[in-house]
């Protein structure tokens, strides 16, 4: 082998080796950051380890949002119109946050069962919902209330 | 005022951009000069018809014409007249005729300044350009026409969403796409040379400034993009690996990637299907970015209203554009790099890697941005895909790259010895070293990670500049020369934004607080007071606007009115931040929202930003090291007569 | 010509997720509603701008009626008026006008400033109606039966396409049938 094909074959070999291994790192972080989106039901109905984080959406329940009188602690329920998380952020919400609004918040399940989110988000147009929670909602139907 | 005749304008506009595509292409088959020289009347006319059109788009904006559809919904009998202008863009079918606006200003431009190619090639370059051209027009006119009307005519506007009543949407757009669109010349030049099968080297000459002032204008364009988000969105953040970003941020990746493998190309020949390749990808992104980010297959906090049938359209595009380029690089594509090969420490070699690094970051991008379609088309669940895995594969790439930067700025093309170059290095090196040491030492908070990018942006900065010197020495005089100025300016700018981005990562301070008027808070070495809000009204707007006191001792650096804005039109809520910016650090205060019945405890956000500024000057420099390089006499000089290129078509002596 | 393949593979595979893409988000905007052939949810709202009236589902029992919840914050619901408009005035089917989380006076003015389509007009301020619905998006209308079934549902603009093939047609044969 003429030592030009040597280096030529090295320089190949380096390149293929660094790629793959920027591949591998890739693929182990894709899977160690992608958060997967779940609806209230799902929370329900798949048993949800505590400490994983991941996406929570739905609509902000009605009368459900209170907040601390000396923080910026606020609770407030989400629901998909079947079934309902409580959650709890310590911070700011963003401006569009509404009682029936769509909004996705991403955190994890404490032991106690409720959701402790460390960011939420409702998109800036009022006539948008993330197409996961449209989802959700209407897998989720909607148990009508007879009375 | 008849609207219709910005419909008509455009129409015609088609017509002349399919003779534009048509004519001059086949006169190249022919030998028909006449054919040819069509190109530069068909190019200018279909310029002068689209800049027609868009006026006409505007003039409705200004005389708030709301008889007009895309007038109504984006417009508004209050809003001020230079965000009327800038409403033209401001949702999708206004931006695309801004697109398309910009492909036109760039075809008469090729058509005016490349009169000295050889006319086979340049009219092949514009043929190209004027099927691009085509599939956009059609695209408006089909599916996207801004001139529709509104019957009966709306008395009143829906008004310019708030977000976009601001500064940043006036220039941001019309920047990016000249990045964005211009990239479609390099795309041009390199089908072109495919069709005519061109193994010499010269279209990478002549295709260089058309590339350089594209990318500057991108680079900027980017920037300009972050810096906004910074100061609109009211959260401090800069970068959000959101798909629209990252929509405008791969063609970044890849443009920077060729114009160093145009430089390789031309001066040795080398990486011939690299240049080729990475032309047709710069150009193929931004297209592919187009779709992302209008057709609804992203999910996205800034994608454009979603709309699937536009995205079928678009995909059609995009498959015969890019399928159809790819599938003549697969055939016609140069067996053989051109060239003489290279030792392994050259230049060459660290341009390689250069290519390399900036090619995988690219797919790294794609593969994050695209990966929750995949899964979500496999069923496997909704996932999104967030900062952690872009920033640490971005962070991991950057150390080849910055390693490598100055070592191959000293090399010799084709040869060169280690010994020699680390020689050279030493002294960039032990100063950069001493400047990490130093920064890490002065602020050890910031970790490892964080001095590391200190010091690579410092061995980038080090290394450039004592080049310079160096360069200067062995010539014996102070006349730097141009293209090696603008390299420098460009290199440096990117140690700048490496600095600026480490220091900001780690050193940024940020703190959501319930304030009561009177209450101070300490962050640093700064003292925040709030004095309380008052209201105040906006030409379309009511807002309360809070006052903040900041003192660093006993002294007053500043005083800070941030506004949480309610527009009346459409309801709408927006946060106004309000910043103290500096060149070593900004100070950042936002309203949250008001926690009590008489509005007197607020929630705030607080923040210190030290050296974010450095992350946009970094951009500024890379933007003016890009016109500099674009602007190098070299590429206007009087090209010799070329022999006869033997191909397997027609081919016309030049 | 092998290597300089992988360019072009590479983007059809591309293509190709990028058209399933598509698909979905098609379905997105056309998501079929669990509520069709289910009853009407339950409501009992006040009437816009008509204190102490209120409506119940009960009241509209027996004519098929077409419920659109609209808002004055809505964009697309202004773009949609014109059909709601004409629809109205043909006077196929009885209108009920869902104004939801909005302001009555805003509703009121923007009922005053671009015309009153609706043969009623009702007032879900808190939202519960809507989620009940599963609405989650302005505008989205409902065509009810007689016997207080939803039949058909359509999310985002009504254009003249769908009044014409899918509410007019139900309503003849609702009028005809039963």
């Amino acid at each position: 082998m003429t030592p030009t094909r040597k280096r030529r074959l090295t320089g190949v070999l380096v390149i293929i080796i660094g790629v793959g291994i920027a591949a591998v790192v890739a693929m182990q972080a894709l899977n160690e950051n992608m958060l997967f989106f779940i609806s209230p039901t799902d929370v329900e109905e798949q048993d949800l380890p505590a400490g994983k984080r991941f996406r929570l959406g739905g609509l902000v329940a009605n009368g459900s949002v209170s907040r601390a009188s000396d923080s910026l602690a606020v609770a407030f329920v989400v629901t998909d119109g079947a079934k309902s998380v409580d959650v709890r952020f310590d911070g700011i919400l963003p401006d569009l946050f509404r009682e029936g609004q769509g909004i996705i918040a991403i955190g994890e399940l404490t032991p106690n069962g409720h959701f402790e989110a460390s960011e939420v988000l409702a998109k800036h147009d009022e006539n948008y919902m993330p197409p996961e929670v449209a989802d959700a909602l209407e897998k989720a139907g909607h148990v009508e209330s007879e009375t | 005022m008849t609207v219709e005749l910005g419909q008509i304008s455009l129409l015609a506009a088609l017509l002349t951009a399919l003779v534009l595509g048509l004519v001059p292409m086949i006169g190249t088959y022919t030998g028909n000069r006449r054919f040819m020289a069509v190109s530069t009347t068909a190019a200018l006319i279909q310029c002068l018809l689209v800049m027609i059109s868009f006026g006409i788009l505007t003039s409705a904006f200004v005389i708030q014409d709301f008889s007009v559809e895309y007038v109504a919904r984006n417009s508004n009998s209050l809003l001020p007249m230079h965000y009327r202008f800038s409403a033209v863009w401001s949702a999708h079918e206004g931006s695309l005729l801004l697109w398309e606006l910009i492909l036109a200003v760039w075809i008469a431009s090729v058509a005016l300044f490349s009169k000295r190619l050889p006319e086979v090639f340049r009219a092949r370059v514009l043929a190209v350009l004027g099927w691009i051209s085509v599939g956009f027009l059609l695209f408006i006119l089909l599916t996207s026409n801004p001139f529709g009307r509104l019957i009966p005519s709306a008395a009143e506007g829906l008004d310019l969403n708030p977000l976009l009543q601001d500064f940043g949407l006036i220039i941001h757009p019309p920047l990016l796409y000249m990045g964005y669109v211009g990239f479609s010349v390099a795309f041009a030049f390199a089908v072109a040379a495919l069709l005519g099968g061109e193994v010499s080297r010269d279209w990478v000459r002549w295709s260089r400034p058309w590339t350089l002032v594209a990318w500057a204008f991108l680079t900027i364009g980017i920037a300009l993009g972050s810096w906004w988000a910074y100061y609109e969105l009211g959260w401090g953040g800069y970068w959000f690996w959101d798909p629209v970003e990252n929509a405008s941020f791969m063609p970044w990746l890849v443009g920077t990637a060729l114009i160093h493998s145009q430089a390789v190309t031309e001066k040795r020949g080398a990486f011939g299907n690299w240049t080729l390749l990475l032309a047709l990808s710069a150009f193929s992104l931004s297209l592919l970015g187009t779709f992302l980010v209008r057709s609804g297959v992203l999910t996205s906090v800034h994608a454009f209203a979603s709309d699937p049938t536009r995205g079928i359209f678009i995909l059609a595009y995009l498959a015969v554009v890019v399928g159809g380029s790819l599938t003549l690089y697969a055939i016609r594509a140069p067996k053989m790099i051109q060239g003489g090969g290279f030792a392994g420490t050259s230049r060459e070699t660290f341009l390689l890697v250069n290519n390399l690094v900036f090619a995988v970051m690219a797919a790294m991008v794609l593969t994050g941005t695209l990966y929750p379609l995949l899964i979500d088309a496999m069923g496997a669940g909704k996932i999104s895909v967030g900062p952690p895995y872009f920033g640490l594969l971005f962070t991991w790439l950057l150390v080849p790259l910055v390693l490598a930067l100055p070592v191959g700025i000293y090399s010799r093309w084709q040869k060169d010895e280690g010994s020699r170059l680390a020689g050279m290095l030493r002294w960039p090196l032990v100063m950069s070293l001493v400047f990490g040491a130093g920064v890490w030492i002065m602020e050890p908070d910031i970790g490892f990670v964080s001095a590391a990018g200190v010091t690579g942006g410092a061995w980038v900065i080090f290394g450039s500049m004592f080049y310079v010197g160096h360069l200067l020495k062995r010539k014996n005089s102070f006349k730097i020369p141009a293209s090696v100025l603008a390299m420098t300016l460009a290199h440096v700018g990117l140690g700048v934004f490496l600095i600026g981005l480490s220091l900001v990562s780690t050193l940024s301070t940020e703190k959501h607080l319930r304030m009561e008027a009177g209450d101070k808070y300490q962050m640093v070495d700064y003292t925040f007071q709030f004095l309380g809000t008052k209201v105040v009204q906006g030409p379309n707007y009511t807002a309360d606007e809070g006052e903040f006191v900041i003192y660093k001792g006993e002294r007053e650096v500043t005083r800070l009115y941030p506004q949480k804005r309610e527009y009346a039109q459409r309801g709408n809520t927006m946060t106004e931040a309000a910043i103290d910016p500096g060149f070593t650090r900004d100070l950042y205060v936002s309203l949250g929202e008001p926690l009590d019945q008489n509005g007197r405890a607020w929630a705030v956000r607080v923040y210190h930003k030290p050296f974010i500024r450095w992350i946009w000057l970094g951009s500024i420099f890379m933007l003016c090291g890009g016109m500099l390089a674009a602007a190098n006499k070299r590429y206007r000089r009087k090209l010799p007569v070329k022999k006869p290129v033997k191909t397997g078509s027609k081919e016309v002596t030049a | 010509m092998n290597s300089r393949i992988f360019p072009l593979v590479g983007f059809v595979l591309l293509v190709v997720l990028l058209v399933v893409g598509l698909k979905i988000a098609d379905q997105k905007t056309n998501l079929p509603s669990p509520l069709i052939d289910k009853p009407v949810p339950a409501f009992d709202l006040p009437v816009l701008a008509s204190p102490g009236q209120r409506m119940s589902k009960e009241s509209l029992l027996g004519k098929p009626y077409l419920v659109n919840f609209w808002g004055s914050w809505c964009v697309t619901c202004r773009a949609e008026h014109p059909v709601v408009t004409e629809l109205a005035r043909l006077n196929a089917v009885y209108i009920v006008g869902m104004n939801f989380r909005d302001e009555s006076e805003d509703a009121v003015a923007w009922l005053k400033r671009w015309g009153n389509p609706y043969d009623v007009s009702l007032v879900d301020f808190d939202g519960r109606t809507s989620i009940d619905f599963g609405v989650y998006a302005a505008p989205e209308t409902f065509l009810v039966d007689p016997s207080g079934t939803i039949v058909f549902k359509h999310l985002g603009q009504l254009t003249w396409e769908i009044v014409e093939n899918e509410i007019l047609p139900r309503v003849a044969n609702m009028e005809s049938g039963s």
